[in-house]
């Protein structure tokens, strides 16, 4: 089997670039991986190797004739299935979408078609990206490579055992609470929630339209930076697209330093609640950032408490909002029931056969969030929650320029463990979600393993439009960890079983 | 005790056009009515005077060129539907026959 497909995507982009490689046998690399392992680990709704190859083909075509292409050219990529391709079925890991072929491109595919990225596929995720596990896929879910009993992490549990299972060296997920940060913390790998507007929803089936935010996934932070690089941007199909360019996250993820910086401890995450191999690998890496020069502050952000609050009524009384589009007219499932029913009957059948169990709940709890009496006691309440976690991260950043905190308060649970009970569920996300309800960016870079050999993980945290601070500093400790290790955090996850 | 009751649980998914069985209200009335009690302590961490926060990134007025780019033709617009007719979507009975 082709070696290729462990290298990183940086490197198989320069290998492209001179010609070394060709873009189709990269990309059929990736395909016989898929075929290999995918049985097993589930990354994949879809796999398009026909779309896919020939995306390459024009690719390699157009190098040979001396076109100049995009740095990227000819590197493929897998894409979480809640974003519309015209080419490809998207169902976000609902029946209601069952077969559904977009009539558009999301903006974020479309970047991607330009820079000339083939796209390998659709990847699983909890049905319209509610959970942390991909076990609300109504397709059953994903694995986690490092042990296939264990949870990949949520919503984008397929974009982030795609990686790493090196059965694609990018992919892209999104982040609503936690969606790209949890399943890197599990899985080892890299995932960045850029700042709220940086990267184009156009496209991205909204599940709550004030906290999703597309991002990049990886094995490495260059190469997530080269990622959200591609995908960053204006646009003027989504109104909430930030109007400035932030910068170069490549060239700040080449920097390799961290002298002077002023990184910050956030209290509330750490300590109690906080598996202690968790806390004793992230005490490590800020031992290692000390030694190289950054000064370790702690800050307090003491409205977190109410984080998980606000973010699961907010969150439903937007999706409550959001998900009333499937209404079997337009497009998606219709389930007409017996007689001669109203379009009402009919809307209301659909939805109880079309959407699973945390989907309902989290419509109903939102339908309750937002109904009159409850407003201001709830809704109103997170919101102005809101307010005080953006003043809590305000007051934290004029200390420090870089917050620091464990990704997730554990390692990846096993199936089945928190099916039945959402509260323990939604305790996943307690240090992803302040970001979200903030806007600002975020990045889970790994951070070694528990004993138990799954891996453990570290979020940076930067005000907004500062995502630049997050490639910087995750280089920089990430080199820091393959210095010690001697090696990438992604070469201690055992070899999958290979099915020929 | 919690607020949230069977009865509430069913009038909640009726206004959100969804079907629940029985043991689905079971269900849901025990989890939300937990969700809900754990949300309680919400309601005094903004007791002074705070403003609130609908959106991370303040922006107002955003407004493009009133330009006509192309959109989907009609048979586009149509083609994912479950059903249409005469180039429009076809839908059961708005109203009830009685």
């Amino acid at each position: 089997m082709s070696e290729l497909i462990y290298k990183n995507a940086s490197e198989l982009a320069q290998l492209l670039s001179k010609g070394e490689i060709s873009s189709v046998e990269l990309t059929q690399a990736h395909l016989d991986r898929t075929a290999q392992v995918d049985g097993a680990v589930h990354s994949y709704l879809h796999v398009g190797p026909e779309a896919a190859l020939a995306a390459a083909a024009d690719v390699d075509r157009r190098r040979a004739s001396g076109e100049k292409l995009h740095e990227l050219a000819g590197l493929p990529i897998a894409v979480k299935d809640n974003l519309t391709t015209t080419d490809a079925p998207t169902t976000s890991g609902s029946k209601i979408l069952e077969g559904w072929i977009p009539q558009y491109d999301s903006t974020v595919v479309k970047k991607l078609r330009a820079a000339g990225m083939p796209i390998l596929g659709k990847t699983n995720l909890d049905e319209f990206a509610m959970g942390s596990s991909t076990e609300f896929s109504a397709y059953g879910p994903s694995k986690n490579p490092w042990d296939l009993e264990r949870i990949p992490g949520g919503s984008g549990g397929g974009s982030s055992s795609v990686v790493a299972s090196f059965q694609a060296p990018l992919a892209i997920g999104s982040d609503t609470g936690g969606s790209i940060r949890y399943p890197a913390f599990v899985t080892g790998t890299v995932g960045t929630k850029p700042t709220y507007g940086a990267v184009s929803r156009y496209g991205l089936i909204a599940l709550a339209s004030s906290l999703d935010q597309v991002g990049p996934v990886s094995r490495n932070v260059l190469d997530a930076a080269l990622l959200q690089d591609v995908i960053a941007g204006h646009d003027p199909h989504d109104s909430t697209s930030l109007p400035e360019s932030l910068g170069s996250m490549t060239e700040a993820a080449k920097k390799l330093d961290v002298k002077g910086m002023r990184i910050g401890v956030i209290k509330q995450l750490s300590g109690d609640g906080f598996q202690p191999e968790v806390s004793a690998r992230f005490n490590e890496s800020l031992e290692l950032l000390k030694n190289a020069g950054a000064e370790i502050v702690e800050v307090s952000c003491p409205s977190f408490e109410y984080a998980i609050a606000a973010y699961y009524l907010i969150l439903p009384a937007e999706a409550s909002s959001n998900l009333a589009k499937f209404d079997s007219v337009r497009f998606g499932l219709r389930v007409t029931p017996d007689g001669a029913p109203t379009i009402e009957r009919v809307m209301a059948a659909t939805r109880e056969a079309g959407f699973g169990p945390e989907v309902k709940r989290r419509i109903i709890l939102g339908t309750y969030a937002l109904s009159s009496g409850y407003y201001d006691a709830y809704y109103g309440a997170a919101q102005k929650v809101r307010t005080l976690i953006q003043r809590d991260f305000d007051a934290a950043f004029a200390k420090a320029d870089v917050l620091v905190s464990p990704t997730a308060p554990a390692t990846a649970f096993k199936f089945g463990e928190k099916l039945e009970d959402p509260l323990a569920m939604y305790l996943n996300d307690i240090a992803t979600i302040p970001a979200n309800l903030a806007g600002i960016p975020g990045m889970a870079i790994p951070n070694g393993m528990a004993e138990n050999k799954m891996p453990s993980g570290i979020q940076l945290l930067a005000p907004a439009r500062e995502d630049a601070r997050l490639y910087q500093v995750g280089a920089a400790l990430e080199k820091m960890h393959e210095d010690v290790w001697g090696k990438r955090m992604i070469d201690f996850a055992p070899a999958l079983e290979v099915k020929n | 005790m919690s607020e949230i009751t069977p009865d509430l649980v069913r009038h909640l998914a009726n206004l959100a056009r969804i079907d629940v069985t029985d043991q689905e209200v079971d269900l849901f009335t025990g989890q939300l009515g937990l969700i809900v009690d754990s949300m309680a302590a919400i309601k005094e961490a903004v007791a002074g005077d705070v403003p609130a926060t609908s959106h991370p990134i303040p922006m107002a007025n955003v407004y493009r060129e009133d330009v006509v780019e192309p959109s989907l033709s009609q048979a586009e617009a149509l083609s994912a539907a479950p059903d249409s007719a005469d180039g429009r979507f076809r839908v059961h009975a708005i109203l009830d026959e009685e």
